[in-house]
């Protein structure tokens, strides 16, 4: 079996034009990981950059009103970026300072591992090209305007269904296009290996932190830890540290746009089987010929017909759960929030909210709930205002 | 040795590539019969997958017309048999490795060694990850052949110690596509190939015109040329069949010239 497998998945199913790249990305972040210099570098970047750690918020108002575990809610949005995001990109791009990269390209969905990058890259002084769907840059017009004040450069992808997995699609050609100077940052917990591991361990400080507020004011672990899944960086970030915890159930929510039953989903668990596709063996939406389904969610970051390695490997193994969420339930919840504490969720951070809703009463008031709030609703408002049925003008 | 080595026991070779079901699967079987009547030595078929990321744009349109044409793998695999008493030439498929894995690996092999195809190409499969479907290939004596990229280095080595079939030696970097100029010293990969093995070496990736073709088939044993066919096939659809094989007239010429 090849490097970089969790179980059956995983793997490095890429043009022989990128191995060398990613071997050398590898050998690279093996080195450096162990290295002091760079991790200070980075918990540097972290707390005096993004802000970390973010807080562990008590939701009085929310677990009032279910009435039943007591919930926290991990603040990712605080993240300068407004997403967590911003962790794994700064690791990657001081990764890619290191190798002599002096410019990143990157694929986007919702927009804001695009703005994260544009981010690092002008922080850095890197070049920054992001890589876009045509139908999200209608989406998400806001974070496109962010990459170019940010000063990079953002290209529409108009091939197959024209979102993020064409976006990630194209981002790689580019890739295999020009590899001597360039990095791929890439956002999620997906593609080849070391990619899955990389991205884990930038997003793994989420739990780390998690764990230790918990204690600090719980004196005890969570019972339950949820997070939203596309590709799964931010589940896999909230889950990472908890994974050994086998007392902790760990629940990924997946997006289930207008229904499972339906073809206008991206529940990848629910409705998708094994395949490879993007560099990895994973489970992926497809038809019976093993071409990729065109998916469907309201989420931009979630509208991905793939799930990262590790997070199959989860499912596969039963640590951790996986249930799917529709539009519906996730635009409910994100007005939810917005009304009780105050705070409004990314429409991705809506689907962990819209389950942590329906089971909350189900636990006793004892038990402790965290939901990582991935990311900032700001950029949805407009896209939930047409839900909606109302149009605003920014 | 297998029917694809031996193709390049004679001359130079001439590969072309075209897409199955693009437009139509009628027009692709007389493709075939056009390449193989034009001097073709070895016919790669592609079966379309929805995402092609080691395609550049003229391959990804045909493939997407193929798919949007309903053509299936079951289908490919449908018209292949049919022609296959008229055809003598080798065929390989060429595809991604998830429309072989969906279909079921050792499913696929079987089926493609009923309908006579001698070799399975799969650009998103590098040489660490061809357990999941080398093995199966060799049970059913179909060549799984390997490609060598600018940027593979050392690794070349271990690549054609272990190719079968041919090496398919990548001319640039970046996606399929025709490229005006090909800058990568192609010579010096085709050399290290013959350092560790006598396997043959064809060259793929840009070629466009006959020029560029005598220089590779100068260079190695043989030339691959798929986008400039595609966009000739794009561009009369149904009513290609003379240009292609008036194309791969001229490109086979230039290959033994």
């Amino acid at each position: 079996m090849s490097k970089g497998r969790f179980g059956v998945h995983g793997g490095q199913y890429i043009p022989e034009t990128l191995m060398n790249a990613v071997i050398e990305l590898e050998e690279t972040y093996e080195q450096y990981k162990k290295d002091e210099s760079f991790q200070r570098e980075l918990t540097a970047l972290f707390n005096e950059y993004t802000g970390r750690p973010s807080l562990l918020y008590e939701a009085r108002r929310m677990s009032e009103d279910l009435g039943g575990a007591k919930i926290y809610l991990k603040r990712e949005d605080l993240n300068h970026t407004g997403s967590h995001k911003i962790n794994n990109v700064l690791g990657q791009t001081l990764l890619a300072k290191k190798m002599g990269k002096t410019r990143v390209i990157a694929e986007t969905g919702a927009g804001q591992h695009g703005v994260a990058t544009a981010t690092a890259a002008a922080l850095m002084d890197m070049e920054c090209e992001v890589f876009m769907g045509e139908e999200d840059i209608k989406r998400q017009a806001l974070n496109v305007y962010k990459m170019k004040l940010l000063g990079a450069q953002v290209h529409s992808v108009t091939s197959g269904t024209a979102t993020l997995k064409d976006a990630v699609s194209e981002t790689m050609r580019e890739w295999t296009n020009r590899i001597e100077d360039t990095h791929y940052v890439l956002g999620s917990v997906m593609g080849p290996h070391p990619f899955p591991m990389i991205v884990r361990d930038f997003q793994a400080v989420i739990s780390k932190e998690i764990k230790e507020q918990c204690m600090e004011k719980e004196g005890k672990l969570p019972d339950v830890v949820l997070a939203c899944v596309g590709g799964g960086s931010n589940a896999m970030g909230a889950f990472y540290h908890f994974i050994e915890d086998e007392n902790v159930r760990l629940i990924g929510c997946e997006a289930a746009g207008r229904g499972i039953k339906t073809k206008e989903t991206a529940a990848t668990i629910s409705t998708g089987r094994l395949g490879i596709f993007h560099g990895m063996k994973s489970y992926f939406c497809q038809d019976e010929y093993g071409q990729i389904a065109p998916v469907y969610s309201i989420s931009a970051g979630l509208d991905y017909p793939g799930i990262g390695p590790e997070h199959a490997n989860l499912y596969d193994t039963g640590r951790a759960e996986y249930v799917a969420i529709t539009d519906d339930e996730a635009v409910e919840a994100f007005e939810y929030l917005s009304r009780m504490e105050g705070i409004i969720p990314a429409i991705e951070s809506s689907h962990a909210l819209a389950y942590a809703k329906n089971l909350a009463p189900q636990m006793r008031t004892e038990q402790i709930m965290v939901i990582n709030i991935s990311g900032r609703g700001d950029k949805d408002c407009a896209a939930i205002a047409r839900y909606r049925g109302e149009e605003i003008y920014e | 040795m297998s029917k694809i080595r031996k193709i390049f026991e004679k001359n130079k070779t001439f590969i072309p590539f075209i897409t199955c079901g693009d437009p139509d699967l009628e027009t692709t079987e007389e493709i075939i019969k056009a390449l193989q009547k034009a001097g073709a030595d070895l016919i790669e078929l592609g079966i379309p997958f929805s995402d092609p990321t080691a395609e550049g744009p003229i391959i990804q349109g045909a493939s997407l017309r193929a798919l949007n044409g309903g053509v299936t793998t079951d289908k490919i695999f449908g018209m292949v048999e049919k022609i296959r008493d008229e055809i003598q030439v080798p065929l390989v498929f060429m595809t991604y490795a998830n429309v072989v894995y969906s279909y079921g690996t050792k499913r696929f092999l079987e089926r493609a060694k009923q309908v006579g195809i001698a070799g399975l190409i799969l650009p998103d499969v590098p040489f660490e990850e061809k357990e999941d479907f080398a093995p199966f290939c060799k049970e059913y004596g179909i060549d799984f052949i390997s490609l060598i990229a600018p940027t593979s280095h050392a690794r070349i080595e271990q690549i054609a110690k272990e190719a079968e079939g041919f090496v398919y030696c990548v001319s640039s970097l970046g996606v399929t596509g025709m490229r005006n100029e090909i800058t990568t010293d192609v010579g010096a990969m085709v050399e290290l190939v013959r350092k560790v093995s006598d396997i043959p070496a064809a060259i793929g990736f840009g070629i466009s015109d006959s020029e560029q073709a005598k220089i590779m088939a100068e260079k190695s044993d043989g030339v691959i040329v798929g986008s400039a066919i595609v966009k000739i096939i794009e561009k009369y659809g149904k009513n290609a069949v003379p240009y292609v094989q008036q194309f791969a007239h001229e490109m086979k010429e230039a290959v033994l010239s």
